[in-house]
Order: structure tokens, then sequence, then C-alpha cells
């Protein structure tokens, strides 16, 4: 393993281009050892592009990458040697056992013959199918295909493991179950780059990139994120018919903007503290009685649209 | 929840299965009109079924689906003028523009040039797509593809939408304005039955049912289903979140454990085990930033009420 | 049934058609590739089999014979061998296909006995050249043989006008010069139609399943028939241009004869292009992949177009049994009806059984196609 200090992976000024489009635009990061850094964005942002290059699988056009010390540009067999990858669309033979998949993919990661029998055991205890190793991997449930693949990516005790979306399509106790398997990991001393379009995941993670088109609009721990994105503080209002007063709310001193969220209303303020009071007074006076107005945690969600209007503004404002 | 007028969609014992697999059994629910009604559940919970079956595309194996007072199942043709469906995979041509395949599905169902032409000015203007007008549907992003099929569904205007996991993967600006659309049509009274995985849209709802294994496990609202959580929820902050978790595990009425990052989320069965845990902290000497009690989400609420399924059945 | 949405999915499909260059390929490319490939390359014609002579005589009467064989349009004389070596040599390596071989003692044995005997060697490999091949060598010796035995009538003071008292006098009809383009060509405008109409049609149910634009589609109020009918009714176009263009090819540059009536020729093909493209159609619905779906379409249409439309080969040559399959390959009657038209110039009235059975065909391939394709996801 690499010493402490030393990042496993260093990403800088990445570029990646096919034909005019860009879809890697000058990304840069660093990822320590036990890390558990999450990339977020929707789809087309960028991420798995990110981590195939990441993965030696696509050339850069521009800027540096460097995983667990090596340049991906320079040597990516290198690179491949000392990484576990689980794709998209986790890649098990469906028609094999979860036994046969397993030593395939111990095989072709070179794991040695002595070490092959404990890792196989290992993985198959990690993914809970302990008595079922014979099971061929199309009667899996979705869970259990996802952490048989996790186990099958580890089987070499690489020292970083890149995620691609590897939560997509599975159930909430299963995916649950998933992040404390890959902090587990991470306890151990390895770097796991996730990638995933669900925002509440970014609060699994130590720290959190946030993707869009290509480009890093944020970058730090979820809370961090989610308190110094915002350039306020928001407050959901519930009520009755709350349609008919946006406008309204949306027009008083130190409210931001406003937007319907269910049945209630999420207004972005300068101050909760003080604004809380006047809006609830503002809403009773148009005859409401049942209002009830308090203060609620933005959401990363709520950040990011924030961060890429802001970009969007800034970049429209230099054009 | 009283029901005075009768329902826009009214689904009673469905049942489908594919081979050995029960993939919808004994489902039933109601949606109202302007009523957002959210189907939520894990993948093969059995939603897409589902809304196929409202859509007239699939056949169910037994039981009724009833939309606007139309027999779907003995009438298919005439609910589909009422209905529209936007299916989980983009259902556009993607070599046509945007243009075209507004064009092509007004056709479809045969609305008067003026109405159509009028209403889909509005609304690609209202999605800021005026711009995209002429570009071809498959060079688009995948938030403006949806917002296209969300347009092309909405031209011939149905009284009931089926969407089946509009927003997934689709950017968070897009979302909203997506939700931004789906709010002024439940104004103007139209019924929407949206499903989708993301748990935490769930709660843009206005009703829900929670499906699993292709049986409704509850349905109210949102608020109406926190409030039958189980217990209560706590969210304790330390320096050291694995080492927190470790140990609160262990202690008495702690029923879930979750790690999240910064800290724990702790699911206890009554809010008062919150001094109780705080107290068993100190005495471990374990440092803790804050503890406090925290609304929980959805998919909280979804994991224990699986939780708490489970047991039951074991009993 | 509305005709505004059989428009709309027409205006769709031919929008799609244009900017995919797959189709617009087998829409324009396959016709002319064919035409120019199988009319050049393709031809039954025997003519100047290369010959190679072995004189061991070298008298009169065996180079009288020899230049009987060279003058012959059948035989082009590629040389005189010195030994049997030699023409097995050239028999081997194909340098000529047959030998003919004059023994020594030729003269003087139709001096004496008045029979003489030659030898013919055939590389039979391919056997209907050689059979070919030793008719005209037989006919070519049977006339030298009369003339043989004029002359020694003549010489003995015998008067005989003419030694074959029956002799044929054969007239080429339809195809004068007997050239086997000119029924090739007819054959290969059949061969275009079937390709291009199923090919066009194996694909368009089949994609929109793989590109998931089905499950849309079907969630309208759009009927399976005017679905059919507006997905087919552009290709059935294309196949109508396709037909002009092969016509144009024929006529102008393969100068083959045309001797029917265009609208006849008009009216048969499009029942033919009416057959494949249902034929294709049922296909494209009943399996669900693009690839699979055109690979089975063209073995129900162009494969037996081919072999068993007589295109290549005659079917009453064909055992009785595969003449009995053939009533049912649509591409029988339509060659027919093609080849009838092009050489023939045969009036209405003497095509009136083909054209009924592709046009009850056709009927039938219309039902069929409507009716597999349900509106359904399972």
């Amino acid at each position: 393993m690499q010493n402490d200090a030393q990042s496993q992976i260093v990403v800088d000024a990445l570029v990646k281009r096919f034909g005019s489009f860009a879809a890697v635009d000058g990304v840069s990061f660093e990822v320590g050892r036990g890390e558990v850094m999450g990339f977020i964005g929707p789809n087309g942002a960028g991420k798995s592009t990110l981590i195939r290059i990441l993965c030696g699988l696509l050339r850069p056009s521009a800027g540096r990458a460097l995983v667990a010390g090596i340049d991906v540009a320079q040597d990516p067999e290198g690179v491949r040697r000392r990484i576990g990858y689980m794709s998209q669309k986790f890649s098990l033979y469906s028609d094999m056992s979860v036994v046969e998949n397993l030593r395939f993919f111990g095989g072709i990661y070179g794991v040695s013959r002595a070490d092959i029998g404990a890792r196989l055991r290992f993985a198959v205890d990690m993914a809970g199918l302990t008595g079922r190793e014979d099971a061929l991997v199309a009667t899996l449930a979705g869970g259990w295909k996802q952490r048989l693949a996790l186990g099958a990516a580890i089987l070499h005790r690489p020292a970083i493991l890149f995620l691609d979306e590897p939560t997509s399509g599975v159930d909430p106790s299963s995916r649950r179950r998933f992040w404390e398997l890959i902090h587990t990991l991470a306890q151990d001393g390895v770097s796991i780059l996730v990638s995933t379009h669900y925002m509440d995941e970014a609060e699994y993670c130590h720290r959190v990139a946030l993707i869009n088109r290509g480009r890093l609009i944020a970058l730090g721990t979820p809370l961090e994120l989610r308190q110094h994105a915002l350039a306020g503080e928001l407050l959901a209002i519930e009520g009755n018919s709350l349609g008919d007063v946006m406008a309204q709310i949306r027009q008083a001193p130190g409210v931001l903007d406003v937007a319907m969220f269910g049945s209630a209303l999420h207004a972005l303020v300068d101050q909760a503290a003080l604004r809380s009071p006047e809006l609830l007074q503002l809403l009773s006076s148009t005859g409401r009685t049942n209002v009830r107005v308090h203060r609620i945690e933005p959401s990363l969600e709520d950040s990011f649209v924030h961060l890429v209007s802001a970009s969007a503004a800034v970049a429209g404002a230099l054009a | 929840m009283s029901v005075t007028a009768a329902a826009m969609i009214e689904v009673s014992a469905l049942e489908k299965r594919f081979g050995s697999l029960q993939a919808v059994a004994d489902l039933s629910f109601s949606v109202q009109a302007g009523e957002i009604f959210g189907l939520v559940g894990p993948d093969g919970a059995g939603k897409t079924t589902t809304l196929r079956m409202l859509a007239s595309v699939m056949q169910p194996d037994a039981g009724s689906i009833v939309i606007d007072g139309i027999d779907v199942l003995a009438l298919p043709e005439q609910a589909k003028r009422h209905v529209s469906y936007m299916p989980q995979r983009f259902g556009l041509y993607e070599d046509l523009t945007v243009d075209e395949n507004i064009r092509f599905y007004a056709d479809l169902f045969e609305m008067p040039r003026q109405v159509w032409r009028e209403r889909a000015d509005a609304m690609l203007a209202a999605a800021n797509m005026t711009p995209f007008r002429q570009r071809l549907a498959g060079l688009l992003s995948g938030g403006m593809k949806q917002k296209l099929g969300l347009v092309c569904s909405l031209v011939h205007t149905p009284r009931v939408l089926l969407l089946d996991e509009p927003t997934t993967g689709v950017d968070p600006l897009s979302r909203r304005e997506f939700w931004q659309i789906l709010y002024s049509l439940r104004a103007e009274g139209v019924a929407m039955l949206i499903s989708t995985a993301y748990l935490d849209e769930a709660e843009r709802c206005d009703r829900l049912a929670l499906l699993n294994a292709g049986r409704v496990m509850y349905c109210d609202t949102p608020a109406g289903l926190k409030a039958r959580m189980p217990g209560a929820m706590l969210e304790i902050i330390a320096a050291d979140p694995r080492q927190l978790l470790d140990f609160v595990r262990t202690l008495p009425g702690v029923q879930g454990v979750l790690l999240v990052g910064i800290g724990v989320h702790v699911h206890v069965d009554a809010p008062q085990r919150l001094s109780q845990i705080e107290a068993a902290l100190a005495t471990k000497g374990m440092a803790v930033t804050t503890i406090a009690l925290v609304e929980p989400t959805i998919e909280d609420l979804f994991v224990a009420l699986l939780e708490q399924a489970s047991s039951m059945e074991k009993t | 049934m509305k005709w505004r949405r059989v428009k709309a999915i027409m205006i769709k499909e031919s929008l799609q058609i244009v900017r995919d260059p797959r189709s617009l390929m087998i829409a324009l490319l396959i016709p002319l590739l064919q035409m120019f490939l199988l009319g050049y390359g393709i031809s039954l014609d025997v003519k100047q089999i290369p010959l190679c002579a072995f004189d061991r005589e070298g008298s009169q009467a065996s180079q009288d014979l020899l230049r009987r064989f060279s003058a012959s349009p059948y035989f082009s004389l590629q040389g005189q061998a010195t030994s049997y070596a030699e023409v097995d040599r050239s028999l081997d390596n194909g340098r000529c296909r047959v030998a003919i071989v004059i023994p020594t003692g030729f003269s003087k044995d139709l001096n004496n006995t008045g029979q003489g005997v030659v030898q013919a060697l055939l590389d039979a490999t391919d056997t209907n050249t050689a059979s070919l091949a030793a008719g005209y060598a037989s006919a070519v010796i049977a006339s030298y043989s009369a003339q043989v035995q004029l002359e020694s009538i003549q010489r003995r003071g015998g008067s005989v006008q003419t030694l074959t008292p029956v002799e044929v006098r054969a007239r080429v009809w339809f195809n004068e010069d007997l050239v086997s383009r000119n029924f090739i060509i007819p054959g290969v405008v059949a061969l275009v139609m079937a390709i291009v109409g199923s090919q066009l049609s194996s694909l368009t149910i089949a994609r929109e399943w793989e590109r998931g634009t089905m499950e849309l589609l079907v969630s309208t109020p759009i009927q399976p028939l005017e679905l059919m009918l507006g997905k087919l009714l552009p290709y059935f176009l294309i196949g109508m241009v396709d037909a002009c263009i092969c016509l144009a090819l024929a006529v102008f540059w393969f100068e083959v004869p045309f001797r029917g009536t265009l609208p006849a020729l008009f009216f048969t093909t499009g029942l033919f292009l009416t057959v494949v493209l249902c034929i294709g159609y049922y296909v494209s619905v009943s399996i669900r992949s693009q690839v699979g779906a055109s690979q089975v379409a063209l073995l129900l249409t162009m494969l037996p177009t081919t072999l068993l439309s007589g295109f290549s080969f005659p079917i009453d040559q064909m055992p009785a049994a595969v003449q009995a399959v053939t009533y049912i390959v649509s591409g029988r009657y339509y060659v027919t009806i093609l080849k009838a038209l092009f050489l023939k110039g045969a009036p209405w009235g003497e095509l009136l059984l083909p054209i009924c059975c592709l046009a009850l065909y056709a009927g039938a391939m219309v039902l069929l196609a409507a009716r597999a394709f349900r509106k359904t996801l399972d």
C-alpha cells in the first residue's frame, strides 16, 4: 500500500473530448487513503467517462491523472492491475454460478492459487451468499447481484475501487447494506470513488464532488455543501391552497425564491429567524388558519440547483 | 380520507404474473382528479407493470381498472383517448425533430390543428424549449427529452397522466421544471400517477402507495405515512461515525442504525431513548458533536415498514 | 379507420427513411448493383468453347475437318497438340474443354471402309457445357460426314441433291438471338423487387420494438390496419420507383426488348410488391429484432425467387415434388409474367391465370399481415 501522506487518486485539469463535445471539461480533485468520494450528477454529466479514464479504459484529451502514483495515460495496464472496477451493469455472467463467476474474475485479476480459496469465501460471505454458492446468478435478485459484483471487484485486494452507479435499480435496504460494506472497505484503507445520480447518497460519502456538464461545480463534505452552497436559509410553508399565494410570498421582503414542493412551499430567505414570523403573519392575513412555517435543512438537490444557476449566471455575465 | 367525488382512476384486485413470477398481486388503489399519486417502491416491485396495465399496453390476469368511468379492460381503445402514458424508456422518435414528434402525436389523437399548435407553443415556451424546436430529439439532453415526452403526452389534453420514473437520472434543474409543469396540471384537475424509485421524490406527491413485491403495503399522504413511523429518528454527528455505529447498535431500543458520512441516523422505538443514548455515549466517553430528533425520510420509513412487515410475517 | 392517422404514420416513416442511410442504400443502391452484377455476370450462353486439336494424320481430310471446327462460332481453336500428353495437360489445366483427336488411319479408313472414327475428349466438370459441346461437336462432324458422303456418291457418278431427307429449319421465337441476358434480366427485376421490398418492410416494426418507441405507440388509439398501411405505403412507392429504374436499365442499357404494355407491367409489379412487403411486415411483427427479421425475410423472399421461380432454372426440369412447391412461390408467377411481357408481348388474356394467382396471393398476404399485429407488449 502507498504511504498515508500520498493521495491515492490525483486528477489535474482533466479533459476528454469526443469530437467537439467535451464530456469531461477541466476536472481537478484528489482522493486520499480510506476516503469515500462521491461523484454526484445527472446522467450525461461525465461521471462514467471520468471513471473510465481513471481506470485506463479511455485516454484523456488533456490534463493529467495519477492513480496509485501511476499516470493513466502512460501506463494504463499498470493502473488496471491496482484497481477494482464495478461497472454500471454489474458485468456478471448470468448463466454461471456465484462461485464460477468469482473464480473467473479471480483468474482474470491474477489472484494466486494460495489466496483464491480465502478470497472466495470472503466475497461470498460479504455478499451474504453463504450456502448459495452454486446458484446461477440469473436467479439472484438485484441487491445480491450488486454485492456479488462488489466482491468480484475486490478479490485481488485493490487499494483503489471505482464504482460506477452501483446502486441503480436496487431496493433501499440493499442500498444501505451496500454503503455499509463500502465503509467497511474504506476503514481498511481502500480509496473508493463512487458515482451516482441519487443526490441523497451524498450523505454516505466523506466528500462529495458535484458534476454537471463535465465540470465540477462544487467539492466538499456533504455538510459544507449543504450549508454554504445556498445563499440563504430554507423555510417550509405548509397550509391550504398555497399555489394562490405563491406570487405574494415571492414579493415579500427578504424572500429570494419560492418553489412548490408537494402540497407545501419551500422559500429561500435571507434570515429564517427574521422572516419566519413575517411570513406567518402574511398567511394569516389571507384568512388561512392551518398554517405552519418552519426552518428546514436544504437538501443537496437544492444546493445543486443553486450552484448550477449561479454558474450559469456567471457565465452569462462574462459572455 | 373520505372520497366525495368518484375517483378518476379506480384499480381493484389487479393481478399479473409472468411465468412463475407474480409481478402484481391483489393491487387496489384510487386516484382523484387534481391529485399527484406516487407509486413508490424498489425495482421489481411491480410499478412498471401496473402502469402498463393502466395504459392498456398489457393485459392483467385478473382485476378491474376504471378510468374516468370507462372500463379499461372492456374498452381499451376508448380509454386511451383520455389517458397519456410516458414509459420509462424514452418513447419518442430520435430521428424526428421536436416539432415533428409533437405533430405526430397530435395527429394520432386527431387534435384540431389550431388547438394543438397553440398548446404546443405554450408548453414548449414554459419548458424553455422553444429554441430547440427544429432539433432532432436524439440530440437533446436527458432532461429535455423527458420534457419533450411530457409535452407530447399532454398535447391531446388527457384527463389522466401515467408517468413511469420520468425523472430518473435527470439533472435537478430539469427535474424542478418538470415538477412545475406537473403542479400546474394538478391545478387544472388532471389526475396523475407517477412511479418513482427515488424515495425523496415521493415527498413531492399528494399521496403515496408503497409497493413491495407486487402488493401495496401502505397508502397515505407523506405526512400520514411518517406519522405511522413506529418509534422516532435520531441524528448523531460525531468525529468517528464508524465507532459510533458499532456502539449505538448495541444499545437498548435501537432498531436500526445507518451511517451517513458525518454521523449516524438511529431508528429508535421511542423518542425518550434520546436522553438514554446521550447518557450512554457520555458514559462510554464518546465525543459527540450533536444529537437530536429529526424527521424521518420516506426512505427511513420504507425500510422500517418493510422490516416491520417481515417481522410480522415471521410471528 | 382514420386517414389522418395513416397519413401521420406515413409522414413519420418517410422522414425516417430519408434520414437513415441504411434504408436509402437498400432502396437505391441495391437495384443498380443487382442489375449490373447479374446482368453482366450471368451468361448461360455457350459460345467459343476452347478446343484443342491433335491431328495425328495431317492429311487433307483431317485438316478439312479441323477447319470446320475452327469456322464454327461455337468453338475456338486454341492450338494443335503434338502428343497425347499435351492434350491431357491442356484439358487438365483448363486451357481447353474439348479435344478432338484424329487418328493416323483416318482418310484411309474413310476411303476403304467408308467409315472413319474421330475421338472427342470432353472436360465434363461443367456438365452443361460439356453436353452442349458434345452436341455441337456431333453437329459439326455430322455435317462433314454428309459432305464426304455426297462427294463420294458424286464421284461414283450418282446424282443426289442432298443426303438429309428431312431438314430442320429452326426459327427462334421471342429471343431470336438466343441471348440469355434477355431472359435473365426480367428475372433480375423480380429479384430486385423481392430483396428491396422484403428488406425495407422487415425492419420497420422490429426497429420500433428495438428502439422502445413501440410501447408508446401501442398506448395511443392507432389501429393495426392504420399502422400497416401507413408503414407500407412509403415502401410501396419506393418499390415502384425501383421498378422504373430497373425497367429503364433493362430497356435502354441492356437493350432487352420490351414488347408488353406498361400498365400491365406496373400492375403486376404492384401485386408482387404487395406480396413481399406483407411478408416482410409479417416477419417484422413476429421477430422483434431487426437483424433477425431482415434475415428471415430475405430467406422467405429472395431465396425462393432465386431458385424456385424459374429465374435461373426452368421449373419444368425440376422433380415433380419441387415443382409442386413452386406453386406457392409468388416469384414464380411474377417471373413468368415478366418474361412474357418483355419477350413475348403476350396479351392480357394469356396472362390471366398467373395474374389471378398473384392477385390471390397478394390478398392472402395482406390479410395475414394485417391480423398479425397485436397492440400488446406481451
